[in-house]
């Protein structure tokens, strides 16, 4: 019997890595830690009721944003091992599987629970302040949306300590991801682990389209939208068109390997690219969707900064738009060396470099905006300058990139792994940094510390070019990607060297982020405006910070762009706003279900993947028994009286 | 927040006589698929050919009767959605199909 347990253990756990037993160690210390902390301030209640099962899109969105900054750290901590690894020739530091296993958690990591996460925090604070809703369109959604995130990342983190993790690289090509060459269990938890999170990141772009087109306050016109708005749904347009390939794609691989179906087999009628050309079809809009709410934050900011009106916003959004469908037509570069011929490979090349063209202009849309502006250098403005030099030369490359024939030469190489991280750090990392800090006064009352933000600044940026510009050089010398060891004659090592100080410094940044948060929750001055940068323009600025649970007492009418900006001009101008009285208001209240629900779903997920039907089947009954308790409740919002309003406005203005 | 007491769904305007004709539509649509594939009375290519069309019509008929695509207020976002739904379903069906030409495998 003992024996029994302890061969099932050995397979069951991860063992024989001295870096994983550390984790193990840790993972299972801080667990206990946690419990133990909140059994002793007694807030396990508190816990509940105020975010578990909270519907509240302020408070989701923090949890979003905790949950991916978490990510971020495993991501990082992530590469960092990687650089380590290649710092030296011949290192010995990873073995071979790990690091194909680091390498490909890596990217999954980034790109769906890290960027993903983080993307849809920011939607869920800033849109419905922004147009002056008081939730999103669909708030139980919303909470389903995040709980099938949170435990399909859970499942997929959980892979690393049990039962081993995916190796087959970040888009698990077949046939390496099949049975036949990957016959553990860590593609299933790469399957279970994105799939279950895909479905919450579907909700959420239904959510925010209909929230948008919906529930806009009165006289606020699209074209009036305040432009994150705008890049928050050309993001969901694409979200929605975009990740259902993904999940079909997924599920088709995880028919082959349940029920040994043959859609991507060598044998039996398979065929491994088509998988690469379907899961393409969601990758390339996939960064898209991850980069447009970015520059929808950089409009924000510059316009914010330089005191003036955003320049062209007309072509603003146009080129929104035109990149959320464009995306669609651009796939096939990321594999021009498949073999589909010169008349594909040339009309892809093509669409890709059109789809720089809207890029292009908002870039100029950028600078204009800035020319003659009173530009205060705070942080998210200085996050907003850095990108636009680093955002231009990785777009650059990327054209470079999309010359079809020059391809074959920088595919799989280290100029592409350059590439996509100066697009996708330059781009999407520095504009949701600058988006966070832009906004942290509005979603907690006070600002981050400027002083050592501008330390973070530093290193992340100086820490940026050390890593990634290396590795351009790398590329054209000829240093291929997913490789762990190198010869000492290929002359790589200098440049590898810098690369891995590079990663360093960027690792020191958020070291300097993290002190930065711990050191402003201790030391912060309390905003009592609401408009703590007293430059915004727009109607979440307009609330006191953080919004109250119904955000908006009175829904104003906004009727300009940059409304807020015009009113405070009219208020300086001793022009009073019209009162509008109090009315009660409509409210959805808190519900278990969707953190219940997510549970199943994950529970159902662990069952196959180890194929234990016997969790699996108990999890999706649980997933049904969910859906039909919540098809019964009938008793799901409730009204918030009018001297409640009076009271709570009362203590939050008579703060000023 | 969706109004669940007054209902948020306006009334679409479907007759019983419309809603006769589109059920009606489907159950033939769905029919005839059937007797040709299992009466074998076409070739391989024609049975496909029938298959997808009555699988498009099916689409329609859906849209038009149960849907009621016809019967949007402007400005109408679920029209617009579909022709956007539909030209990436092209895109990606045809895109697919072109990019494959010349990677099939001999399995």
């Amino acid at each position: 019997m003992l024996d029994n347990l302890k061969e099932f253990a050995s397979e069951f756990f991860v063992t024989g890595d001295p870096l994983i037993l550390g984790a193990q160690v840790s993972i299972a210390l801080t667990m206990i830690a946690i419990v133990i902390v909140l059994t002793y301030f007694k807030k396990w209640r508190w816990l509940w009721t105020e975010w578990l099962t909270t519907v509240d899109h302020k408070k989701i969105g923090i949890m979003y944003i905790i949950a991916s900054l978490l990510m971020l750290f495993r991501g990082g901590v992530d590469a960092l091992l990687m650089r380590t690894q290649l710092a030296m020739p011949e290192l010995n530091f990873l073995e071979a599987e790990h690091y194909n296993q680091i390498f490909t958690t890596h990217g999954v990591i980034m790109i769906l629970f890290m960027a993903m996460p983080l993307m849809f925090g920011l939607f869920n604070i800033i849109v419905p302040l922004q147009i002056g809703a008081r939730d999103v369109a669909y708030p139980f959604l919303n909470s389903m949306s995040f709980w099938l995130f949170f435990w399909g990342a859970m499942l997929f983190n959980m892979s690393f300590v049990i039962g081993g993790s995916p190796d087959a690289g970040w888009l698990a090509y077949p046939p390496l991801s099949e049975l036949s060459h990957s016959p553990g269990v860590g593609q299933n938890f790469y399957i279970w682990g994105i799939q279950i999170s895909g479905i919450g990141s579907l909700a959420t772009g239904i959510n925010f389209i209909v929230t948008i087109l919906k529930m806009r306050a009165p006289g606020m016109r699209l074209m009036k939208m305040p432009m994150f708005s705008w890049s928050v749904l050309s993001s969901c347009i694409s979200i929605i068109f975009a990740f259902p390939i993904l999940t079909v794609t997924l599920f088709l691989l995880f028919l082959d390997r349940f029920l040994g179906a043959h859609f991507f087999t060598l044998d039996g009628g398979g065929n491994p690219m088509m998988y690469i050309n379907l899961i393409w079809m969601w990758g390339h809009p996939e960064v898209y969707i991850v980069v447009l709410p970015a520059f929808g934050i950089f409009s924000e900011v510059v316009a914010a900064f330089s005191r003036k009106k955003l320049f062209g916003y007309a072509s603003m959004v146009f080129a929104m738009i035109a990149i959320s469908v464009a995306a669609f037509f651009t796939w096939a570069h990321h594999f021009f060396t498949m073999g589909s011929g010169a008349n594909v490979n040339a009309f892809f090349a093509v669409t890709t470099m059109i789809i720089a063209i809207p890029t292009g202009v908002k870039v100029f849309n950028w600078l204009f905006t800035m020319f003659r502006g009173k530009i205060q250098f705070t942080t998210p403005m200085m996050w907003a300058i850095a990108f636009i030099p680093c955002f231009v030369v990785g777009g650059m490359t990327g054209v470079l990139l999309s010359v079809a024939p020059a391809d074959f030469q920088f595919h799989n190489s280290y100029f592409l792994i350059a590439h996509f991280h100066q697009v996708l750090i330059g781009g999407v990392v520095f504009g949701y940094f600058a988006g966070l800090y832009y906004w942290w006064p509005k979603m907690f009352g006070f600002k981050l510390n400027e002083h050592l933000g501008k330390w973070a600044f530093w290193f992340w940026n100086i820490g940026f070019y050390v890593c990634f510009m290396p590795q351009y050089l790398l590329g054209l010398m000829g240093m291929t990607r997913r490789i762990n060891v190198y010869d000492f004659d290929m002359g790589w090592q200098p440049l590898n060297v810098v690369s891995t100080i590079g990663a360093f410094l960027m690792g020191i940044a958020f070291l300097f982020q993290v002190w930065q948060i711990a050191h402003s929750i201790k030391f912060h001055k309390k905003d009592t405006t609401g408009d703590s940068w007293g430059v915004g323009r727009t109607l979440e600025w307009s609330i006191p910070s953080p919004a109250p649970v119904y955000n908006f007492a009175t829904i104003p009418v906004a009727d300009e762009r940059d409304w807020w900006w015009e009113e405070k001009e009219r208020r300086e101008q001793g022009i009073q706003p019209k009162a509008i009285p109090l009315e009660p208001i409509h409210m959805p209240k808190n519900s278990a279900i969707p953190f219940i629900k997510s549970l199943c779903w994950f529970t159902a997920g662990f069952g196959f993947v180890f194929n234990w039907l016997w969790i699996a089947i108990p999890g999706l009954i649980g997933v049904a028994i969910c859906m039909l308790v919540r098809s019964f409740q009938y008793d799901t919002d409730y009204y918030i009286q009018v001297d409640e309003i009076k009271r709570t406005e009362a203590a939050l203005r008579g703060a000023n | 927040m969706a109004n669940h007491d007054t209902g948020a769904h306006k009334s679409h305007g479907g007759s019983f006589k419309s809603y006769l004709i589109g059920f009606l539509l489907s159950i033939v649509l769905t029919i005839i698929p059937l007797v040709v594939v299992l009466n074998d009375m076409m070739s391989r290519n024609a049975t496909l050919i029938v298959i997808l069309a009555m699988a498009v019509l099916q689409f329609l008929v859906q849209l038009f009767f149960f849907m009621h695509i016809r019967d949007e207020e402007k400005p109408r976002y679920n029209l617009m959605t579909l022709i956007l739904a539909v030209v990436i379903l092209l895109t990606i069906v045809a895109g697919s199909i072109w990019i494959m030409t010349y990677n099939m495998t001999a399995g």
